[in-house]
């Protein structure tokens, strides 16, 4: 019979240090968010907001034409605006790290407010210190946002290390974690979960269809997501993001990570 | 219907139809409804399996009036029991004698105005809802206890509530409450394009993207009499092994976490990270989304250096499935756990490697080749002790199928284009499958005009098995549950949708 520990040993280490050293991230290859260059858009030209399945991408016009507007909270991703785009101002990238903590950053905006990304609120650790817990409730997802969360607990992620962990009773909870459009049966569950836990409570919007509904947003069983459920603390588009996206936001909601993105402009 | 044998009868005549179809060895594989014109009253369709390479029979009965009944087949054809109940709620036609005339698919409590899958049911209006009590079996006794699991688990599940009566250790009878999850994606399809269609079908089930975009855009192509270029047919079977081979690492990882066997959780999951990255590598995805069309693939993919990755992650995953293969203290919980007969495997609509772990020799790949299937060399794993360990057995053996077929694919890769166009004529019809992960997956899309898709009905894998799995519960006790719920292997999202 096999001796697991010995084989374990054998194997050695497989968890990345990222993001505390020069270790990799592990997403090479992968395709995030597009990336918008406003220079480049042509006039009068919708193709991108005609194949974009979620809405969001849309036009606007005002008296000095018509503007192209982008909301990063109901992207999933596709790429579909990237393969329609003529002119190259929708472009794919490996842009993924798009956590932040205001619904707003993640909407396109011509300028940006030259405030400082964030104003960095120590309360979140002097409550914590380095530890969280999370309550993860499932309201309605395809399970792409799941595969990727219990991903968080393989080897090569190991959240452990980072002190986040994952508590079955949202009495030992400080962070709720929803996924899913939050379908009418799971509401009901899904604000009990937030009532039951401890104050201080915070709420994270994991995956495009928790902050917006994104692909399967309203219709006869589906709410949009977060809005006007519960207040959410820090938004995650994706679809889903990838694991590394997941810890990155984490961090960033323990104010031990920049936030990369402000205004739908991403800067690392 | 394209891809179909189909028969028109009068709602009368589906009863005699359907018996003659299972005396001749045929299964039927699902039943549905939909509303050709509004306001005109409903067609049922019953879609059934006979013999591999036989075109599948479709039956079809119009209703002559709205409001009109029909006789419920479920007391002789159980696993039309649960098709049977949504249609009743997505669509509002009730079957009359049906064994368990309750809500499935829209809880109880929830009060749609009309039909949700009525075209005229106003498309932005959430339905009424209020919570309500709901149907349980009554198991009376002076020690019964009842625990209701759910519908938010413990660690990161999907939601789901299990609902178990219980003597000390002894499960008496289990009663899983589903549907938590129902998004209502087949009215989503309502008026689509196939393209921006195709982006739905991905996420019906996250980790089962390839299957379930694959099944709906060769229903599409059957629709519309299009064949995709050869290279496009390579690169399916290439996505649809990708999608295999981390789902089935995953598997044995996590069946490993509910037998507490820690290194061989972190192994196998390990493994299946490792996949994942493979395909964000070669795709751009890690769940393979974003490629497959209808017509083809939206792009062709440099897939010359996956032979070489795949056959340095070859000898640990044969190592790591060796090595679960004796160990005592694994092996000891699955064997006997969870046994599923063949008999019951086949009337209540078991699938893929549930099935093929209880000795049903069925596997769409070989049955009824899509893609470049019928150019490759497979076998089918079958066993048929039909316990948690066949289970596993069935897809450790499909793990190293799906690594030799990826390599003849590739080696085998024609060169040419990957897509071509299609355009679907008015009112056309096609079916659609594939054997997915986990179990075969029906798609059938009906054209309305302009090209935009009227109806498509889903029958995912996890529907049907979730209907078997609480059979293998009953009777059982408490220690066993996590692990038989794993040995399944089923999702959530696929069977709610």
């Amino acid at each position: 019979m096999p001796i697991w520990t010995l084989f374990g040993v054998k194997r050695g280490v497989a968890t990345s240090a990222w993001p505390g050293k020069e270790d990799p991230d592990l997403q090479s290859g992968l395709l995030g968010m597009p990336k918008f260059l406003p220079d480049h858009c042509q006039e009068n030209c919708r193709a991108c907001a005609d194949s974009c399945l979620p809405g969001a991408i849309g036009v606007e016009s005002d008296s000095s034409g018509e503007r192209l507007t982008l909301d990063y909270g109901k992207c999933i991703a596709c790429q579909l605006c990237t393969e329609v785009c003529p002119t190259d101002a929708l472009n794919k990238s490996s842009d993924w790290a798009f956590g932040v903590r205001k619904r707003e950053d993640l909407v396109w905006a011509e300028a940006l407010a030259s405030q400082p990304a964030q104003e960095l609120t120590s309360k979140i650790q002097k409550c914590f210190g380095r530890s969280l817990h999370i309550r993860h409730v499932d309201a309605g997802s395809c399970n792409g946002c799941e595969s990727e969360l219990q991903a968080l607990n393989n080897p090569y992620y190991n959240l452990h290390r980072l002190g986040i962990f994952f508590t079955p009773s949202p009495r030992f909870a400080d962070l709720l974690l929803v996924t899913g459009s939050v379908t009418y049966a799971m509401r009901e569950p899904l604000l009990e979960t937030y009532n039951g836990m401890p104050e201080p409570r915070w709420v994270m919007a994991m995956g495009t269809c928790a902050i917006s509904g994104g692909a399967t947003a309203g219709g006869y069983s589906c709410a949009h997501g977060l809005e006007g459920v519960l207040p959410v603390d820090i938004y995650v588009p994706g679809c889903p993001p990838n694991p590394a996206a997941m810890i990155h936001a984490l961090l960033v909601l323990l104010n031990r990570a920049a936030q990369h993105v402000q205004g739908g402009h991403y800067a690392k | 219907m394209n891809g179909t044998d189909e028969r028109t009868l009068s709602p009368s005549a589906v009863p005699r139809a359907c018996q003659q179809l299972s005396e001749e060895g045929a299964r039927l594989q699902m039943a549905y409804a939909w509303f050709p014109e509004p306001g005109e009253p409903p067609e049922v369709l019953y879609l059934a399996d006979r013999k591999p390479h036989e075109p599948f029979p479709l039956l079809r009965c119009r209703l002559s009036a709205a409001g009109e009944q029909l006789a419920s087949l479920a007391p002789e054809i159980p696993l039309l029991g649960w098709y049977e109940r949504e249609i009743t709620d997505l669509c509002g036609i009730s079957f009359q004698g049906h064994p368990e005339p309750h809500p499935l698919v829209l809880h109880e409590g929830a009060h749609p105005s009309i039909p949700p899958l009525d075209p005229r049911y106003p498309k932005e209006s959430m339905i009424a809802y209020s919570s309500e009590p709901w149907e349980l079996p009554s198991v009376e006794g002076s020690d019964v206890q009842v625990l209701p699991f759910g519908p938010v688990r413990g660690d990161v599940l999907e939601s789901a509530q299990i609902v178990f009566y219980y003597i000390g250790e002894a499960i008496l009878h289990c009663h899983p409450r589903l549907f938590f999850k129902h998004r209502g994606m087949e009215k989503r399809f309502e008026g689509l394009q196939p393209l921006l269609a195709t982006l739905l079908a991905e996420r019906i089930s996250g980790v089962d993207s390839v299957a379930h975009s694959l099944a709906f855009c060769q229903a599409v192509e059957t629709a519309c009499e299009c064949e995709i270029p050869e290279r496009a047919r390579y690169l399916r079977v290439v996505l649809a092994e990708l999608e295999r081979l981390y789902n089935h690492l995953h598997y044995l990882g996590h069946l490993c976490h509910t037998t507490t066997l820690k290194v061989g959780e972190a192994q196998g999951k390990l493994l299946a990270e490792q996949c994942k990255q493979l395909n964000a590598i070669f795709t751009g995805s890690r769940f393979l989304r974003g490629l497959i069309k209808p017509g083809g693939l939206r792009r062709d993919i440099d897939l010359e250096a996956l032979p070489h990755r795949l056959r340095m992650l070859e000898p640990e995953i044969t190592t790591y499935m060796q090595e679960l293969e004796v160990t005592n203290s694994h092996l000891d919980r699955l064997i006997t756990t969870g046994h599923l007969p063949r008999q019951l495997a086949f009337d209540q609509g078991a699938t893929g490697p549930i099935k093929r772990a209880s000795g049903i020799d069925r596997d769409l790949r070989c049955d009824h080749p899509y893609a470049a299937y019928d150019r490759l060399a497979m076998d089918i794993p079958v066993r048929t002790d039909g316990d948690a360990h066949a289970r596993a057995q069935v897809r450790m053996a499909e793990i190293n199928n799906s690594l030799s077929l990826l390599l003849q694919a590739i080696d085998n890769m024609p060169e040419g284009p990957v897509e071509t166009k299609l355009s679907a004529p008015a009112g056309a019809e096609g079916l659609g499958w594939c054997e997915g992960t986990r179990g075969s997956m029906y798609y059938c899309v009906h054209f309305g005009a302009n090209g935009a898709l009227a109806r498509v009905k889903v029958k995912s894998p996890s529907f049907s098995n979730w209907r078997v799995f609480p059979f293998t519960v009953h009777d059982t006790n408490m220690m066993d549950y996590a692990i038989n719920e794993a040995s399944f292997g089923l999702t959530m999202a696929g069977c709610d949708r």
